[in-house]
């Protein structure tokens, strides 16, 4: 572009900032919509692909495959034998056998996870009567590291522990319900006997043998179900991608007004605004020109507005917790994690975004004036 | 020389409602002179400076610039010699409300793409020739009638143009807003400018700067008073 070019442009863009003063108000008000309404998507979706990721970041050191017994189509306890069968299958680094379960506290009137830590945490080895408590029952039960906690099991018997930690927020998306014990407290608690396990996880040396133990697991066990990390992770995407969908549509009364004002601006000029138009036209300016200028006040509006909308979405997300949406975008539990979600961005998200809200809003401020100004200049002189 | 050669402007062409404002009009004027076309309201003098100014073409016929024939280029090529060529003066001043007018009197000249700073130099010189300087940071609504005239005729000067066009430029004002805008018109006149314009005003007829007179009628010439006749015609 050529400086008489670019001097054209910068006198045009001076001229649609002067012409936008005179009504303040209106490109006030449509300016606020816009924003809130760029606001509000990037904070979904900021909130969602930031979870999304954490999710994944959490589950890489999860085990590759875990195996489940299925009685009745429902998932059972998992035999002790089935351990040494599984466990010989060429590839399979590690077999071992996991204790966990639910159970729903009166008291706070949430459900907790009770769970024994598996061998290779070593940041979690207790001994009887002790617990490691998710950040979320330390929180709403006021339990702090060194106090006695107790809950009641199914059968009505209490269980006494006394908390060795608090488990740090990094893994509270997560962990947030979940308490960790002993074995042995386990196993009294449900009442469990010695020789089952809730589900059985296999580590593997190579990943990409994953379906291969799979499918050889499946003819040593038929009975089992086995779950990959990839079918969880692709669980996580789908929950969270049907949240998305579902706040997305709920914020579909702020599109809708959005799109009313889109419409509004589309669907015709003010007697006064053709009037300008060919008034301009009669004092020299092109139907480029005048185009151009309306080119400016759309991007000028919509780049603002987008820009400002996302970095407050940025704020919201990152900064401030998404106090706005985490009580539909996240958790599982009843407990809902207290975290904060490191920041990330997703380039292609924002990118769709900007595409639908920037290029239909241009859109619409240049057509109508399109029409306008291929009309003769002629009618400013009648 | 600006020459007319059977022009005819129609408008809604074959529709119902079918106009014929401008009628087989022929006519040569001369540059660096002041002619007013005169008629009643509806005789096409209106249209014919419109032609004229390349702010409309003729249905049939051609329009001449110093042997340029400028009613038939491209829409791009017509904005261009309106906008260098010609300023325009209309009756009811056309300014951009909310504007200042400094910003009216600038808006012209911002798609050529001259340094900002000077264009705001240059508007502020003529603003100070008009005695307006004072106002250049008033909006254009707050204005008396004169001094909105005053920023149309500044609005008109300020690409330079070689011609400037005034239609029914006295049609608002009173007697002495009248012989200011004479005033104005016949510095410009000295400086060179050839003025056009349209007025049924008995006293922009009879002012002094006026070298000829076009008399219009149901949209055809009736007949052309030369300076000379006109004094003839008084006596």
């Amino acid at each position: 572009m050529n400086s008489t070019a670019l001097r054209r442009h910068l006198n045009l863009i001076d001229f649609t900032l002067s012409a936008m003063r005179r009504r303040l108000w209106r490109n006030v008000m449509l300016f606020a919509v816009y924003l809130v309404l760029v606001f509000l998507l990037a904070s979904v979706m900021s909130f969602s692909h930031a979870i999304r990721r954490e999710a994944a970041l959490m589950l890489s050191g999860a085990p590759e495959i875990t195996v489940q017994r299925l009685v009745m189509g429902r998932h059972d306890l998992v035999p002790l034998s089935y351990l040494d069968k599984v466990g010989n299958i060429r590839g399979v680094q590690k077999a071992y056998g996991r204790l966990w379960g639910y159970f729903y506290d009166q008291g706070t009137r949430a459900n907790y996870t009770l769970m024994v830590p598996g061998p290779d945490a070593k940041d979690y080895q207790l001994t009887k009567g002790q617990a490691i408590l998710g950040e979320g029952i330390a929180r709403v039960r006021g339990a702090k590291k060194g106090r006695i906690l107790t809950i009641t099991s199914p059968t009505g018997k209490p269980l006494v522990m006394r908390i060795k930690d608090v488990m740090m927020p990094d893994s509270a998306l997560v962990g947030s319900d979940l308490i960790l014990v002993t074995e042995e407290d386990f196993r009294r608690f449900f009442n469990l006997p010695p020789n089952v396990y809730t589900d059985l996880v296999l580590k593997v040396r190579n990943t990409r043998e994953v379906s291969t133990i799979v499918g050889k697991a499946s003819y040593l066990l038929p009975d089992a179900r086995f779950v990959t990390r990839d079918d969880i992770l692709r669980t996580y995407e789908a929950i969270f991608s049907w949240r998305e969908g579902l706040l997305l549509a709920l914020l579909a009364a702020v599109i809708v007004a959005f799109a009313i004002l889109v419409f509004d601006k589309a669907s015709g000029l003010s007697g006064e605004e053709k009037r300008e138009i060919g008034v301009l036209k009669a004092v020299g300016w092109d139907t480029s020109d005048i185009l151009a200028m309306k080119f400016w006040e759309g991007a000028l509006v919509s780049l603002l507005a987008f820009l400002g909308g996302v970095l407050a979405a940025y704020a919201h997300v990152f900064l401030f917790d998404a106090g706005l949406l985490k009580p539909v975008l996240q958790g599982w539990g009843v407990l809902y994690p207290d975290f904060s979600l490191p920041p990330s961005i997703d380039g292609l998200q924002l990118a769709t975004l900007a595409i639908f809200t920037i290029v239909p809003f241009t859109g619409a401020t240049i057509v109508p004036i399109w029409r306008a100004a291929i009309t003769d200049p002629e009618q400013v002189m009648r | 020389m600006i020459e007319l050669e059977s022009v005819c402007k129609i408008y809604n062409d074959g529709q119902p409602n079918e106009v014929r404002a401008v009628r087989d009009v022929s006519l040569k004027i001369p540059l660096d002179a002041t002619t007013v076309f005169r008629g009643p309201s509806g005789s096409g003098k209106t249209s014919l400076l419109s032609m004229i100014g390349c702010l409309s073409r003729p249905t049939s016929g051609r329009i001449h610039l110093e042997g340029e024939c400028i009613s038939g280029l491209p829409e791009k090529f017509m904005t261009d010699i309106r906008r260098r060529t010609f300023g325009f003066i209309f009756q009811r001043f056309n300014l951009l409300r909310g504007l200042t007018v400094m910003e009216n009197v600038m808006a012209p000249a911002l798609p050529l793409g001259g340094d900002h700073a000077d264009l705001r130099h240059r508007a502020m010189e003529i603003l100070h020739r008009l005695q307006l300087d004072h106002k250049a940071t008033v909006a254009s609504e707050l204005l008396s009638g004169g001094e909105a005239q005053r920023v149309a005729i500044a609005r008109a000067l300020i690409n330079d143009p070689a011609i400037i066009l005034a239609d029914e430029p006295t049609a608002n004002l009173d007697t002495a807003l009248t012989e200011e805008f004479l005033g104005v018109m016949a510095d410009l006149k000295q400086q060179g400018k050839t003025i056009l314009m349209t007025s049924h005003d008995p006293r922009i007829w009879q002012a002094k700067l006026v070298d000829r007179i076009v008399s219009m009628k149901d949209g055809a010439i009736e007949d052309v008073l030369e300076q000379s006749e006109r004094e003839n015609e008084k006596e």
